[in-house]
């Protein structure tokens, strides 16, 4: 230990490995577990800036938000027992679709573990199932390797959440610090790079020789920054291209082979594709029942080919034929030297046949008495060029938002996937706005999302986050009354749900509110929310009893979709 | 047959914890589980013997093992030439008068005596399932107080027992994960 070598406490190892990290920003709320790294940050102001949020849960999917616009880890900070349980639910969103985050929670002091003292709860234990990894540091020596290791963790690999749980005293004790540099240690993980050269000519052959093939472009194309090879092997081979929800932005939404999105409330074109499938490359997708319905008959004639970095992901719901455990990106590199030039003319016109079927049925194309979910939608997406990044919560408006909002540009949606939890988008889209600070970004939300973290109004208030909150307001729990209305005989049981008037909340909140009802005012009001830096929300009053066609009900066969009636409303010359 | 894993694993405080968690969450199942030192440092091994015989089933509980970032190695030991054995105390009743027949018994199955009391014994029985089972049927009519069975241990024969991805049965139709790396 040489002489010039500093003693810092574990507290200010904390900021000091975190600056190391590259970390600007930290979402979090304090408390009396952690309040040695709180009264250490004051003087690392300038170099970390801390959001302080009005709910653990919001932290959580703030950090989430911001790792998913920027590519980077994004980081939590909270105290032990309530503060570190309330964080479960983000660690839980973000373990769900891949998203790398570092939870930093204080813990009691190390002597006191397991005595049930004032706040203990033994987080890294209740959060084992929904972490990809977790430290409990007992001692100041190995802080700053743990919080190198879990940032590693978090953003390699198949990236996720990793929670870092650190007692009062290690937060206090003395060490030298030194930030390693060694490589990282890890005897059991290391994740895959390539294809063998046997998987690339077993999968070549099934991709020369298949007449009709699609792709299936999941969230990995964009984890993998594999849109530029993904559209080579899309174009060369003339295969469309059906993203899932979380692979929207993979593929220009406009470009001519995008399907648009599969599965539950796919496109018929997308779904009815897979069905009759004689190849399906999916990449970076898991093959979620909400994607594929029914297993025993879904895409039942193709052959499958499946890369994915999680081995474990390989033939667990869908059996393929060649099993590609690597970089999406390097292996479809790998693929393109070897890709035929193709044109599958039969199967592309039998699919613009399921593209025609949509069109007569597209609701957008029809004169309606009231404003709908989908008119708001393609208004925001008109109203924004397309440009926005857009964060949506879960519900109806949700998939109408990856049905209507059409994404040319990856990494512009942001969403609740795998989780599928509601009161994501607000704080998700706080977080994203300390990336993206020049693209317009607006939220999209149900009325009864945006009750379940509305505290956090306070908080981009507070930030001066530069975010438009659309409010889509139907009066209901619109999704759950879509399967009420579609499978429980229409008895609406506690799905009506009330809300306040925004307007005030606006108003209480400090930040400008407009209501609008109606389609030929939505230009005008998103206008006057455009004009405004900052947080500003606008109510849209919307149909109650419409419903998101077309639907697969859960379980059935993929091709057995609920379409919308033809001829439900008048066509609008 | 039944699947049986040997893992290699970080010696670490909850990694037990880790593997067990993964199991319940999972819905995969857990037969038998012992954990013990190895003759690496830092590091522990595991015979983990799980319900499920169908390869692809397998090979994604190996694969979720591996995941686990505290797991070097995992070696599904399945298919392979293996010496597999369980251990037993076998506490039985019994007074001066039929001590004698216990002894045969256990000369026979080569088996030990390890305590001798008043009235009890404990019999430590080494070898195969089924050899276990059967000595413990041949000593119920005497009475056994106690039973303490400890799980299968499993150990690859000959020079086999190097980092275990080279010991997966290799299917070269390609319709297989490869064996890989090492999975994240
Ligand atoms: C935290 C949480 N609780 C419950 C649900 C179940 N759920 C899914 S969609 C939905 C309704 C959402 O209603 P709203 O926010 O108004 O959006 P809408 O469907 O009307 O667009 C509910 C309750 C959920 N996804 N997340």
């Amino acid at each position: 230990m040489g002489k010039s070598k500093r003693e810092l406490t574990g507290a200010e190892i904390i900021w000091e490995s975190l600056v190391r990290e590259g970390v600007e920003v930290i979402f979090g709320y304090p408390g009396g577990a952690i309040l040695p790294a709180y009264d250490a940050l004051n003087k690392y102001r300038k170099k970390i800036h801390h959001v302080l949020v009005r709910h653990e849960q919001g932290a959580a999917h703030m950090a989430d938000g911001y790792a998913r616009a920027s590519g980077k880890v994004g980081v939590a900070i909270a105290t032990s027992g309530p503060g570190a349980t309330n964080l479960i639910t983000g660690l839980a969103t973000a373990m769900m679709d891949s998203s790398p985050i570092v939870c930093i929670t204080g813990q009691v002091g190390s002597t006191a573990i397991g005595s049930d003292a004032f706040q203990e709860t033994d987080i890294t234990g209740a959060t084992l199932p929904v972490t990809k990894h977790s430290y409990l540091v007992m001692d100041v020596d190995d802080l700053a390797e743990s919080i190198r290791e879990a940032f590693y963790i978090a953003r390699t690999g198949r990236p996720g959440p990793v929670l870092i749980d650190i007692p009062k005293d290690v937060q206090t004790a003395k060490t030298v610090f030194e930030y390693p540099t060694a490589p990282i240690d890890l005897p059991g993980y290391h994740p895959p790079e390539c294809a063998t050269d046997e998987q690339v000519a077993a999968a070549l052959e099934l991709i020369n020789t298949a007449e009709r093939p699609v792709i299936l472009a999941g969230q990995g194309v964009l984890q993998s920054h594999a849109m530029g090879p993904l559209r080579e092997l899309a174009e060369q081979g003339q295969i469309p291209v059906t993203p899932t929800l979380l692979g929207i932005g993979s593929l220009p939404a406009s470009h001519p082979l995008n399907l648009g999105m599969m599965g539950m409330h796919g496109t018929g074109a997308a779904n009815h594709a897979i069905q009759a499938a004689d190849l399906l490359i999916a990449c970076g997708m898991r093959f979620d029942d909400r994607v594929t319905g029914k297993l025993q008959t879904y895409s039942p004639n193709s052959k499958k080919i499946h890369i994915d970095i999680d081995a474990s992901e390989l033939n667990k719901n869908i059996r393929v034929e060649v099993a590609i455990h690597a970089n999406l990106s390097t292996v479809l590199k790998q693929f393109n030297g070897g890709v035929k030039p193709r044109n599958h003319n039969d199967w592309m016109a039998t699919i613009k046949t399921w593209q025609d079927d949509a069109d007569e049925r597209e609701v957008l194309n029809m004169k309606t008495p009231t404003l709908l979910g989908a008119q708001a939608v393609r208004a925001i997406w008109e109203g924004t060029q397309g440009k926005a990044l857009i964060v949506t919560d879960v519900g109806q408006h949700q998939m109408l938002e990856a049905q209507y909002y059409l994404h040319d540009e990856p990494y512009t949606l942001i969403t609740s996937g795998g989780a599928g939890t509601m009161g994501f988008a607000l704080p998700a889209a706080i977080g994203a706005a300390f990336h993206e600070t020049d693209r317009e970004i607006w939220v999209i939300v149900g009325d009864g999302g945006i009750q379940m973290n509305i505290q956090e109004l306070a908080t981009a208030v507070q930030e001066q986050s530069n975010i438009k909150i659309a409010i889509i307001n139907n009066g209901y729990l619109g999704m759950v009354r879509q399967w009420q209305q579609m499978f429980y005989d229409a008895r609406y049981v506690e799905t009506p749900i009330s809300s306040p008037d925004y307007l005030l909340i606006a108003q209480a909140y400090g930040m400008p509110g407009y209501r609008v009802d109606r389609l030929e005012d939505i230009p005008a009001t998103m206008q006057k929310a455009q004009s405004h830096e900052g947080p500003v929300l606008v109510e849209f009053m919307v149909e109650q009893h419409d419903v998101v066609y077309p639907m697969v009900p859960a379980g059935a066969d993929l091709h057995a979709m609920i379409r919308r009636p033809l001829k439900q409303f008048e066509m609008d010359t | 047959m039944k699947q049986v894993l040997v893992v290699l694993v970080e010696d670490k405080p909850g990694v037990l914890n880790r593997v067990a968690s993964l199991f319940r969450r999972r819905n995969f199942n857990i037969e038998s589980l012992v954990v013990g030192p190895c003759e690496i440092p830092h590091a522990s091994r595991l015979t983990i013997v799980t319900g499920e015989e169908e390869y692809l089933r397998r090979n994604i509980i190996r694969q979720n093992l591996l995941k686990l970032i505290n797991v070097i190695d995992v070696q599904d030991v399945t298919d392979l030439p293996c010496v597999i054995r369980e251990h037993a105390l076998i506490k039985i009743k019994v007074d001066g008068t039929r001590r004698g027949e216990v002894m045969d018994l256990v000369d026979m199955y080569r088996a030990r005596i390890v305590d001798v009391g008043i009235e009890t014994l404990i019999v430590e029985v080494t070898g195969e399932a089924s050899k276990i089972e059967s000595i413990i049927e041949l000593l119920e009519p005497f009475g056994i107080l106690e039973l303490n069975r400890a799980g299968k241990v499993a150990m690859v024969r000959g020079n086999g027992s190097a980092p275990g991805n080279k010991l997966l049965p290799d299917r070269e139709n390609g319709s297989l994960p490869q064996a890989s790396p090492k999975s994240i």
